[in-house]
């Protein structure tokens, strides 16, 4: 069982996000319920480092054997690094949901900053899980 | 929902279960790649009793199913089996099964999601026939596949199962053993009653062979070049457009079957095909994505993720004269693909 990190924030989507409270970096991958849901994942397309995201926007795609699925932006910002492992090795994403498993970086401007406070804490997060 | 006599044992053994066809059934132990591995290189043990069994008795059945089935029940006798068809008078794809010869009368074996379909078709068929069919929902039924099968299970069940060709079966201790599958490995398919069945199965999970779930099993069928009926083919498709002319016996004149009227336009006028393809690149084929050659277009019917190949394959419908290569639209980009002819994978060895 995968533990789940108490610092991060969530979408209802299940991707997670990571804020480096000195670099305003943000790391964003999927949540260890969704790589369940999903299964072996076998492919992830990522978006470019450069690329400017809106929060919301359809940023990347993760493809089980089972399924494609797309992820979403929790933030704006520029893709400042992606996670090139992620070519040789997606199982990571089944493995290390919350650590080698992560999909994208994104350097955070200040005014976006407290759109990540917003966002579901890990406490409620898994609160809701287990409601549904 | 439905739920087979090995419920309880699979969630003891952590399966994920999903709703399949209202049977709730198990999609993988853990991870289906691995479970695909161990079918192609060893062995694996699948509970498929959500599969309908019906068994054909009376005087007539081996009229009723000459005349019901596509392919010619004549071909087989006590102890074989056979592949067949089932069309509408259309020509149209209703299901696909296979029937058994027994001693007394036929034993069919088709697909959960046209359960209700097939049993109703029989039932409004048989009628002018002297012969009756019955729904064997007591049975459950198991598939031991992968190379090491036959080593294995003549030593826990009969060595004489060591002997047992391809397309034949015995029966032996209230057990049906049929050297069937739908994995592209040897292998076969267990048919008994449930506390049988739940012995051999506990004897075979304790002896360290590994419960395969629906996951592998459709990426295992996949790579074998094996149609899913109700995804590769439905009743708006004939036999030779789903690569499957050959299941399909006109050559009788004395045959009438159902469909066999149709038939003689269809093939006539026949201008697909379905075959196979491979993507070039990174990313995963998926049913629904468009097929493109010049101005013309197919369709993937079922893609996945190879785990033989380390690819993306599919079997696709395209126009009959699509060959080589030709590009697939996935999230509105274009990416290349290579048609091949199916099986992808047959007892372990890559075949394109």
């Amino acid at each position: 069982m995968t533990d789940t990190p108490p610092d991060l924030r969530f979408l209802a989507s299940h991707e997670w996000i990571r804020l480096d409270q000195e670099t305003k970096i943000a790391t964003v991958g999927i949540s260890n319920f969704a790589q369940e849901q999903l299964g072996d994942v076998v492919y992830v397309e990522l978006p470019e480092v450069g690329a400017v995201l809106i929060s919301g926007d359809e940023v990347a795609v993760v493809e089980s054997v089972k399924a494609a699925s797309e992820v979403y932006a929790p933030i704006s910002g520029e893709v400042v690094e992606i996670n090139n492992a992620l070519e040789q090795d997606p199982n990571l994403v089944n493995d290390s949901p919350y650590d080698g498993g992560w999909f994208f970086k994104v350097k955070v401007e200040e005014d976006h900053q407290e759109n990540i406070d917003s966002l579901m804490t890990t406490e409620n997060y898994l609160q809701r899980l287990e409601e549904n | 929902m439905n739920k087979t006599f090995l419920y309880e044992t699979h969630l003891s053994l952590n399966a994920k279960l999903v709703n399949f066809s209202g049977w709730e059934m198990p999609i993988n132990y853990g991870s289906q790649i691995r479970e695909h591995n161990e079918v192609r290189n060893n062995i694996g043990i699948f509970d498929v009793s959500h599969m309908s069994i019906f068994d054909i008795t009376g005087k007539d059945s081996k009229d009723f199913l000459s005349y019901i089935l596509a392919n010619n029940i004549t071909k087989i006798v006590e102890g074989q089996a056979l592949y067949s068809l089932i069309l509408n008078h259309a020509g149209g794809i209703l299901d696909d099964l296979i029937v058994y010869k027994l001693h007394d009368g036929y034993r069919v074996v088709s697909n959960c999601a046209t359960h209700d379909q097939n049993a109703n078709w029989f039932q409004s068929n048989i009628l002018s026939f002297d012969a009756e069919i019955t729904y064997r929902e007591n049975l459950g039924i198991l598939a031991v596949q992968g190379p090491n099968s036959s080593k294995v299970l003549s030593s826990s069940v009969s060595k004489q199962l060591m002997e047992l060709t391809n397309f034949t079966f015995i029966e032996l201790e209230g057990l049906f053993v049929a050297k069937t599958g739908y994995t592209g490995e040897e292998g076969f398919e267990i048919i008994g009653s449930f506390d049988l069945l739940s012995e051999l199965w506990d004897q075979l999970i304790s002896a360290g062979i590994s419960p395969i779930g629906l996951a592998a099993r459709d990426t295992l069928r996949l790579e074998a070049g094996l149609n899913l009926s109700g995804t590769d083919m439905n009743t708006t498709n004939n036999p030779y457009e789903s690569n499957l002319g050959w299941t399909v016996d006109v050559q009788d004149p004395d045959r009438n079957f159902v469909g066999k009227e149709a038939l003689y336009t269809l093939k006539k006028n026949n201008s697909l095909k379905l075959v196979g393809c491979i993507l070039e690149s990174k990313g995963i084929l998926r049913s629904g994505q468009k097929i493109i050659q010049g101005n013309r277009e197919g369709i993937v019917l079922s893609g996945t993720f190879s785990p033989t190949l380390q690819k993306s394959i599919a079997l696709i419908r395209v126009p009959n004269d699509f060959e080589g290569s030709a590009q697939v639209e996935i999230r509105n980009k274009l990416f290349d693909i290579k048609l091949v002819c199916p099986p992808f994978v047959r007892k372990g060895k890559i075949m394109v």
